[in-house]
């Protein structure tokens, strides 16, 4: 007989995993959608924003740190998202395999940098004490830490939400992913665009970092551990659509939390892997069948 | 009469294929220009090379005094080159109003807070069907108002030259004439110089002051539409 408080406490650590699979995600969606890119440094830009948190503890210790340390990691992983995008992916547009393995090469490059830098033990961020409490409802008890994250992720997705749709931004974005010739040739600078959102996509993963940080130690290799869910998220979610995404994750994230119930952890991730091949067999074009230009050509 | 477009022995080529060769041509600053041609002879290659969507591989193309051949399509559609493509290419999921919004970016570096004066009235002026529908998706609009849109969106960008596409394929009669009628204001009344590659001889004469005959991607006869009738070149046309 399943414990109802048991039940209702994994269902709320599903929606908290899911808010970490939609940060680590959502850059991925963003810029496969618009430019076809598999960006495998994209773990390493989480583990950016976990290493630029640990060190704004060090810098500006105290129990805001954590505030501060978001927008250092953003624009930190952002910044190093724009070099990877001018360096690298910029002059390998239109040739997808090549990207995919010159991005993997910085990926280890980052890696080893790390290791280089702060060693291959993880560096601890100690969640300050406001995120160190509580609360128990109905039986159920609701760490801070894991509602902080819920709702970093739930603020990071309404001002995407909002960016996409509302500002001039948004409408140039749109714009390109629908059809970029004609972008171009109606005034849109494309690549500049296409920057804009590597940025962005990057930047969001550098907060998932600062978040990941509050849950365990920051390792070389922390991104890893959140790129295939990551990857398995974008997939299952439609391949671009930022809807699909946040709803293929609070799916793998039930799936993932409810598992473990019953299975290790684990059996938990096989499980997850065979919801998505299951899913993708009934549903191939994923949550919602993005129009995007990388599908179309 | 000033030249506003000029190219000189422009070639194009698809990978190993070439499909322009030699191509020279004079645009006059307010003047119209058809380009005709049979099928496949080059015609929409050719305004994807003067747009810079379809690189030129020999030959250098000069607008409003500079040379902009090696430029990318944002910089000539921000100089002043305004495009309507075959199929129209409107941005589907974009609603009415965010297709011409996003025709604003031409004018990108044409002086400060052009953009966010928005979309000018004459647009809406020309083709008050846009007005009725703004807040539509562009992807659920008949081919007609496609149309409209596409060309109501080169126009957002204030163009000095705008090349249009075979404009009235596909498009039911009455709506034809209203974009004819259109296109001729925007000669006129906005004084916009106009490359456009026509299939109806009739309109093209009708509106062009100058023409271009392609065939196996070369120019093979050039000549005043005043000077000459349509018969007299229908047999380089006509399959």
């Amino acid at each position: 007989m399943l414990d109802g408080a048991l039940l209702a406490g994994q269902v709320f650590n599903g929606f908290s995993v899911a808010s970490l699979f939609v940060l680590a995600a959502l850059g991925l969606a963003l810029s496969f959608g618009l430019m076809r890119v598999i960006n495998m440094a994209h773990g390493e830009m989480l583990m950016l924003g976990g290493y630029l948190a640990y060190l704004t503890y060090l810098i500006v210790p105290g129990p805001l740190a954590i505030l501060v340390a978001m927008p250092v990691a953003f624009l930190g992983a952002a910044l190093l998202g724009g070099i990877l995008e001018i360096t690298v992916i910029r002059k390998l547009s239109a040739r997808p395999l090549d990207t995919l393995l010159a991005t993997w090469g910085v990926s280890l490059i980052l890696q080893q940098g790390a290791r280089s830098i702060f060693g291959p033990i993880g560096v601890g961020v100690t969640a300050p004490d406001w995120l160190n409490t509580g609360f128990t409802l109905a039986g159920v008890y609701f760490p801070s830490t894991r509602i902080f994250i819920l709702a970093v992720a739930v603020i990071v997705l309404v001002a995407l939400g909002l960016l996409i749709a509302r500002t001039r931004l948004g409408l140039l974005v749109r714009a390109v992913n629908q059809d970029r010739m004609m972008a171009a040739a109606s005034g849109i600078n494309v690549r500049r665009v296409d920057l804009a959102v590597f940025c962005l996509g990057t930047g969001i993963a550098g907060l998932a970092g600062v978040v990941l940080s509050l849950l365990g130690p920051v390792t070389p290799s922390v991104g890893q551990s959140y790129i295939i869910p990551a990857f398995l998220v974008v997939v299952m979610g439609g391949l671009g659509s930022m809807v699909g995404t946040t709803i293929a994750a609070i799916i793998l994230g039930l799936v993932s939390a409810l598992s473990q119930i019953f299975v290790d952890v684990s059996m938990s991730q096989v499980l997850m892997l065979l919801a998505v091949i299951l899913f993708l067999q009934f549903r191939p074009q994923g949550v919602i069948a993005t129009r995007s230009r990388a599908l179309e050509d | 009469m000033e030249t506003l477009l000029k190219m000189d022995k422009v070639c194009a080529a698809y990978g190993q294929s070439q499909v322009l060769w030699d191509i020279d041509l004079d645009v006059e600053r307010g003047g119209a220009l058809a380009l005709i041609g049979r099928n496949g002879v080059g015609k929409t290659t050719l305004l994807r090379t003067i747009m810079g969507v379809q690189k030129t591989t020999k030959g250098r193309v000069q607008f409003d005094g500079a040379d902009v051949t090696e430029a990318k399509p944002h910089e000539r559609s921000r100089a002043g080159i305004g495009f309507v493509p075959q199929g129209r290419h409107v941005f589907p999921h974009l609603t009415v109003e965010e297709n011409l919004q996003s025709g604003l970016s031409a004018l990108t570096g044409r002086g400060k807070g052009l953009i966010g004066k928005g979309i000018p009235e004459h647009i809406y002026d020309l083709f008050p069907k846009l007005l009725q529908i703004r807040h539509r998706k562009a992807g659920v609009l008949s081919g007609g108002e496609q149309q409209q849109l596409a060309i109501g969106r080169a126009l957002a960008g204030q163009p000095k030259l705008l090349l249009l596409d075979e404009p009235t394929e596909g498009i039911q009669p009455n709506v034809v004439q209203q974009i004819e009628d259109a296109l001729r204001r925007v000669r006129t009344e906005l004084g916009v110089t106009i490359v456009i590659v026509e299939q109806y001889l009739d309109f093209a004469w009708s509106f062009a002051d100058d023409y271009c005959v392609l065939m196996r991607g070369r120019t093979v006869r050039q000549g005043r539409t005043a000077q000459e009738s349509a018969a007299d070149v229908a047999h380089l046309v006509n399959v």
